[in-house]
């Protein structure tokens, strides 16, 4: 079991813009492989090729970034864990957001990668805040629900489940399955198409 | 039925009211997690060669077993080339993956459907196909477009890799509850009108995230009367309104699918099953979170045009002016003209097309096959475009050429392909070249999806893709059928 995450500090980078699809946050050709390594330094690969150096992520105020700031309903379309996994790679530790879609907010979670989302207006704010000073430290406080940064202490939410799985180290999900023990194989035999009609 | 009740008289004692997803779910909670999540059983677990790799390792890195090896099945899909799928497979990384694959399931005892099987195809053609999609059952694939098995009444999802790796070791997931909103589209379809049109609809309608945090119960007068595959296309593109499940309640036209299928219940299970089945049907006077209501008689062929499928229009409408989007859309709007190189306020039909790609785990099936051959029938794919039939699986593709379907594609300048993802996410050798224009059947128009970063998508039902092929441009299918 990890330790427990309680807080993610560090710079922010700013990406305005809402629907970023995790075919952009990693194009599927490098999909074509049979482990997550060097996914970081494809991320959003296309996307920075047609910004031709204006990209965020090339942006050097936002160098060194632990949290990615983006829109609403960040992450989605396609369920690749691969999407989070080359923003981590990339360097990223929280999401900050208006909101995520669900799948790339499990995906987050079980990587240990928090994404809590904030009203419009206070999303606004912060991002001027980390546009007007790139350098300045925000703090996600998964305890008490906030970030704070120069814009102030803003209530955020995060899905409860998450949150607590965060604070408990319990973000890999399998070894709390499997505490489960014989409950597992005790639910499998109350239903009738895993017991009645076996698969041939 | 006015019930007694009071002093004497026992309550009413009948069970309460509940929808598919409760019964569903709470026949599958194995417990309520210290996180307030549920630990979910998952009845069906398919795999394929993508998403599972790295879930394999963590298994042997954890040192762990699979847990319920008989309840995984595996197919291979995106990396298939749909060329010639002779071994080794011309892409080395591909070869590797499906070696990996192989490699795991035998390792594993799970089950592989291989080219050489003859029942490979796209993972989402071949669960329905099989009969291994069921009513009542928790089914995850790591897959965002699981959501399609929901056609038969099951609670289904996409999961990411670690998933996967939880699935695999223990049969079970933790997740929250989704809330639930019914979606009843009500009337009756026009001819021209299809399944992937009422989708398209709806997703204009909701949004690309209005349905985050919810499942989808489609119901009313046009889902009672569609067909299986017409059901499945719609739950198919949940995900793409943002609902990572979507589900029809199983009816006459589920169970007549089922019978018969290789791996249905067979015999007097057959007829123990249909009870069950039966009951899991949401129960009238069950609670929902939301509802929606999408009036089916008024729906004309559906066309994107922007990168995400929520950017549609009705091929005889226009496109949106700038000002009559919301202030707060506008920037993203504006945005997607750009990249599609469109111009606000002109009509979309009759937009010059370069590629036609029929296909897809959203239309790749028989049915599909056969409305795009209909149109086909009528003339000549346009000298100018590429245009591609690609089966959802070799069954579907048995069955078109036991129909002649291959020859009628053929005749009209299609070239007609073997089962696969194909072109619907350039993951093989099918993908679009600089800034072609694609009129595609499948179901995702992002920027880039179709393999080349300046690509450009655009989403129809595959009868509106035939028709797009043979006129050269955006067309509506209705003047030709």
């Amino acid at each position: 079991m990890a330790a427990s995450l309680e807080r993610v500090a560090g710079r922010g980078c700013v990406l305005r813009a809402d629907d970023i699809d995790t075919d952009r946050i990693i194009p599927a050709r490098f999909l074509r492989c049979v482990t997550f390594d060097g996914l970081g330094e494809h991320a959003f690969e296309d996307d920075r090729a047609q910004a031709k150096g204006d990209h965020p992520l090339d942006d050097r105020r936002f160098a060194g970034a632990a949290i990615l700031v983006v829109g609403q309903n960040f992450g989605c379309g396609s369920s690749r864990e691969h999407a989070p996994q080359a923003l981590m790679r990339h360097g990223f530790r929280a999401f900050v957001g208006g909101s995520f879609a669900e799948i790339f907010a499990g995906n987050c979670t079980a990587l240990g990668l928090p994404c809590a989302t904030l009203a419009p207006d206070a999303l606004a704010r912060l991002m001027d805040s980390i546009d007007l000073d790139p350098a300045q430290e925000l703090v996600l406080d998964l305890r008490a629900r906030t970030l704070t940064s120069r814009a102030g202490t803003q209530a955020v939410e995060i899905a409860e489940g998450a949150r607590q799985q965060l604070l408990e180290g319990t973000w890999n999900a399998t070894a709390v399955l499997l505490e489960a023990g014989a409950a597992i194989e005790a639910t499998a035999a109350r239903l009738a198409y895993v017991q009645d009609y076996r698969l041939p | 039925m006015r019930r007694p009740c009071g002093p004497g008289y026992p309550r009413h004692v009948a069970a309460p009211a509940k929808s598919l997803l409760d019964k569903v779910w709470d026949a599958h909670a194995v417990r309520e997690l210290p996180s307030g999540q549920t630990q979910l059983f998952i009845g069906l677990h398919l795999i394929h060669e993508v998403t599972s790799p790295q879930a394999f390792a963590m298994l042997r890195e954890a040192k762990l077993p699979v847990r319920f090896p008989a309840r995984t099945f595996a197919t291979v899909d995106h990396i298939i080339p749909t060329e010639s799928q002779r071994r080794p497979l011309a892409d080395g990384l591909a070869e590797a993956m499906l070696e990996a694959l192989e490699r795991s399931c035998a390792e594993h005892a799970i089950r592989l459907f291989d080219p050489g099987s003859g029942k490979q195809g796209i993972v989402h053609v071949i669960g329905p196909e099989l009969g291994l999609t069921q009513p009542g059952m928790t089914i995850a694939c790591g897959d965002s477009h699981t959501s399609t098995h929901g056609a038969f009444g099951a609670v289904a999802f996409g999961i990411g890799t670690s998933q996967v790796a939880d699935v695999l070791a223990t049969q079970c997931l933790a997740l929250a509850r989704p809330k639930l909103r019914r979606i009843e589209v009500a009337g009756k379809l026009r001819p021209g009108v299809y399944a992937k049109d009422v989708i398209l609809a709806i997703i204009r309608r909701l949004g690309v995230k209005g349905g985050v945090g919810y499942a989808y119960e489609y119901a009313g007068p046009v889902l009672d009367a569609m067909s299986m595959e017409e059901r499945l296309t719609v739950c198919n593109m949940s995900i793409e309104g943002g609902a990572r499940c979507g589900y029809v309640n199983p009816d006459e036209t589920t169970f007549a699918w089922l019978r018969g299928r290789e791996f249905a219940p067979a015999g007097p299970a057959f007829e123990r099953a249909l009870a069950g089945w039966r009951a899991v049907a949401s129960d009238a006077g069950a609670r929902y979170d939301d509802r929606a209501l999408i009036d089916g008689s008024a729906l004309a062929p559906a066309v994107t045009w922007g990168i995400h499928p929520g950017q549609s229009i009705a091929v005889d409408e226009r496109l949106p002016r700038l000002a009559e989007v919301p202030a707060a859309e506008r920037a993203a709007v504006a945005e997607a003209f750009e990249f599609m190189g469109l111009r606000p306020g002109e009509p979309l039909a009759g937009t010059r097309i370069d590629v036609a790609f029929i296909g897809s785990c959203t239309n790749g099936r028989i049915s599909d096959l056969r409305e795009a051959a209909r149109v086909a029938r009528r003339g000549r794919v346009a000298s100018h475009v590429k245009a591609l039939v690609v089966p959802g699986s070799q069954a579907v593709a048995r069955q078109a050429e036991a129909e002649g379907l291959p020859e009628v594609f053929r005749a009209a300048g299609f070239e007609w392909r073997q089962a696969g993802c194909s072109m619907c996410l350039a993951m093989n050798p099918d993908k679009l070249v600089g800034r072609q224009l694609c009129a595609s059947s499948s179901n995702r128009n992002f920027k880039g999806r179709q393999g080349s970063p300046t690509g450009r998508t655009l989403l129809m039902s595959p009868a509106m893709v035939a028709a797009a092929a043979l006129r050269g441009e955006v067309a509506d299918v209705r003047e030709l059928l």
